[in-house]
């Protein structure tokens, strides 16, 4: 707080300023300067024009006869043209825009020969698809994370042994493996085991997301059992005694005395906690869940902008947790003032 | 209406302290009982053992004939119907005055909206605060939160009301607030348990003061009999210190 005031104090003098805000920018451009030359030097040729289409792009259809046969009919279907051919492989009816095809009726087709072709619709590119399915990982893990926070922080301080025991078990067996291990193990081990089951019953099989989903909640739980569990202690036994006196019962005072007050001080470690499940959703990948990070990597490999999709990839998670950080810290300031 | 038979305390952490020896009595309907004693007498833990906070390892506590120690008893249906005010407010921070004298009424009464918010405002009314009635307490004075606190506490409708030393934490010139109110719920009947050194509410109001030392009842008498003449060398030697 003190060195806080002092900063602003000090940077109330216009000079002293412009002479920090000029020495970052300095800074700055030094770092992000010498990066650009040494790629300079080793002749990588930055093709950013080329990003966007990782976003979105113009996808273009091409339509192939699937036999030997003829065209039977070509009649306008408002503004397009639908060609009915029929083939030894059966009659199909395509739909496409005027001019994007050369043929009149009768006309002899091959298998391969090139009905139609023309530039279809905007389609979401690989990075956005990538960053969509990350942003969505995060979000329903993320409640998860919570709920589970909530109950095992809950059964962490509660008398009773048995919910004290199973919440202090979970947290110490969840923090003591790395991430990817329990990733793997919620794929590949509890993933094989459950879809066999669910296939003995004729219920479809989950897909990795989900796998990956559970891994990342559970994982998260862990930390924000602690994180609850901090709070909670936090709080005055007075306000618990307060409640219980007047006939509230443990549930009660928890959910209307002890978490709400909690809330103040359990929101800025839960931030970190979800933004770091943010970065984390990143070893997905290993899964085959095609998120921001896997979905980078497949992009560069067919077109080899190395420097330049990395790059994005970072800022693209700099974006959403930069988001989520202001978020709260609105949050914070609005809770604050009671 | 509470019969105490013979209750013990020993605190283990962090160390032994036998907190209450013995102590029995009975507490009719409607008597106002002052309890005052040097800090660490036990004063607390017997009043926090009345509505269970504290349990006892021996002996029995009875309220209107239930046992509160048997774990067959819903301890919250007896605590509903005892009321308990703190030397430190214990308000609830995130709430405003009404919500927190809403909020048992809803959650353990099961009032409807309309019926708690008139009890609300006449309870508030009562204590002398409805112009705070949305204000937090963190903007309230010291004494403008014990009487809320109180009003919390009315709001349950209890037939007992307990008070653990509520003017100790309060500055001298809002300790006359506090006092009026409880004077006045004395005065129409109220069945009261205070730990308290305010002799004047005592002497006004109290039927019976029970002075303890080392978790035991030394000695108890009408506040006249108790004041005047006391006939412990123990009590004699406390009534000093505190005159
Ligand atoms: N929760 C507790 N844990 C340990 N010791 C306690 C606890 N509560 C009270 N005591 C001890 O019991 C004795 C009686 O305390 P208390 O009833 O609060 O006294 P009083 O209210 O008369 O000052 C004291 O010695 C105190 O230190
Ligand atoms: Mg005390």
């Amino acid at each position: 707080m003190e060195q806080n005031i002092s900063n602003i104090k000090r940077l109330s003098n216009p000079f002293a300023y412009f002479l920090s805000v000029g020495g970052f920018l300095v800074l700055l451009f030094m770092v992000i300067g010498s990066v650009y030359y040494a790629t300079v030097a080793v002749d990588y040729q930055w093709r950013w024009f080329k990003v966007p289409k990782y976003f979105m792009y113009k996808s273009s259809v091409t339509l192939y006869a699937e036999g030997f046969g003829e065209i039977d009919t070509i009649a306008a279907n408002k503004d397009k043209y639908d060609i009915t051919v029929t083939t030894d492989a059966g009659k199909r009816t395509y739909t496409v825009p005027e001019g994007t095809f050369d043929w009149t009726e009768g006309d002899m087709v091959g298998p391969g020969d090139i009905i139609a072709s023309y530039e279809g619709g905007w389609q979401p590119g690989i990075l956005a698809k990538g960053l969509w399915v990350t942003l969505k990982i995060s979000f329903i893990a993320t409640f998860f994370g919570i709920l589970l926070g909530i109950i095992g922080g809950v059964a962490r301080v509660s008398n009773t042994p048995v919910l004290k025991w199973s919440a202090m078990a979970y947290v110490e067996v969840i923090r003591g493996s790395p991430l990817l291990v329990q990733i793997m193990i919620f794929y590949f081990v509890l993933g094989t085991t459950m879809n066999k089951i669910l296939m003995m019953n004729g219920i479809p099989r989950l897909n990795a997301e989900w796998y990956g989903i559970m891994a990342l909640s559970v994982f998260t739980g862990a930390y924000v059992v602690e994180i609850v569990r901090a709070g909670i202690e936090a709080i005055h036994p007075g306000q618990v005694e307060a409640a219980r006196s007047s006939g509230m019962t443990y549930f009660q005072c928890m959910f209307h005395i002890v978490l709400p007050q909690a809330l103040k001080t359990i929101l800025p470690p839960l931030a970190g906690q979800f933004i770091n499940l943010i970065k984390d959703s990143s070893l997905l990948g290993m899964i085959s869940i095609r998120e921001l990070t896997k979905a980078t990597r497949e992009g560069i490999t067919t077109s080899l902008q190395t420097f330049e999709l990395w790059i994005l990839c970072a800022i693209l998670y700099l974006l959403m947790t930069f988001t989520l950080s202001m978020c709260v810290q609105y949050l914070e300031r609005r809770t604050a003032t009671k | 209406m509470i019969d105490v038979i013979s209750i013990y305390k020993t605190f283990y952490v962090p160390h032994e302290v036998k907190a209450l020896v013995d102590v029995s009595n009975k507490i009719k309907a409607g008597e106002v009982v002052v309890v005052i004693g040097p800090s660490g007498s036990g004063k607390s833990t017997f009043l926090r053992c009345l509505n269970r906070l504290e349990t006892a390892e021996r002996g029995q506590i009875l309220v209107d004939g239930v046992d509160i120690f048997d774990p067959k008893t819903n301890i919250n249906t007896v605590r509903a119907e005892m009321g308990m005010v703190f030397q430190s407010f214990n308000l609830y921070p995130h709430l405003t005055v009404q919500g927190n004298v809403n909020l048992a009424q809803k959650l353990v009464r099961k009032r409807p909206k309309k019926e708690r918010e008139e009890k609300t405002r006449m309870l508030l009314e009562k204590v002398g605060i409805s112009a705070k009635a949305k204000a937090w307490p963190s903007n309230l004075s010291g004494g403008q939160q014990q009487r809320v606190a109180i009003a919390r506490a009315l709001a349950m409708d209890p037939k007992i009301m307990l008070f653990d030393e509520p003017t100790s934490a309060l500055d001298p010139e809002m300790i006359g607030e506090v006092l009026e109110v409880m004077k006045t719920l004395a005065k129409e009947g109220m069945t009261m348990v205070c730990v308290t050194h305010e002799m004047g509410f005592a002497r006004e109001v109290a039927d019976r003061v029970i002075f303890m030392d080392e978790g035991m009842i030394v000695e108890e008498g009408t506040p006249e009999k108790f004041y005047k003449n006391p006939t412990h060398d123990r009590t004699k030697l406390f009534l000093k210190q505190i005159l």
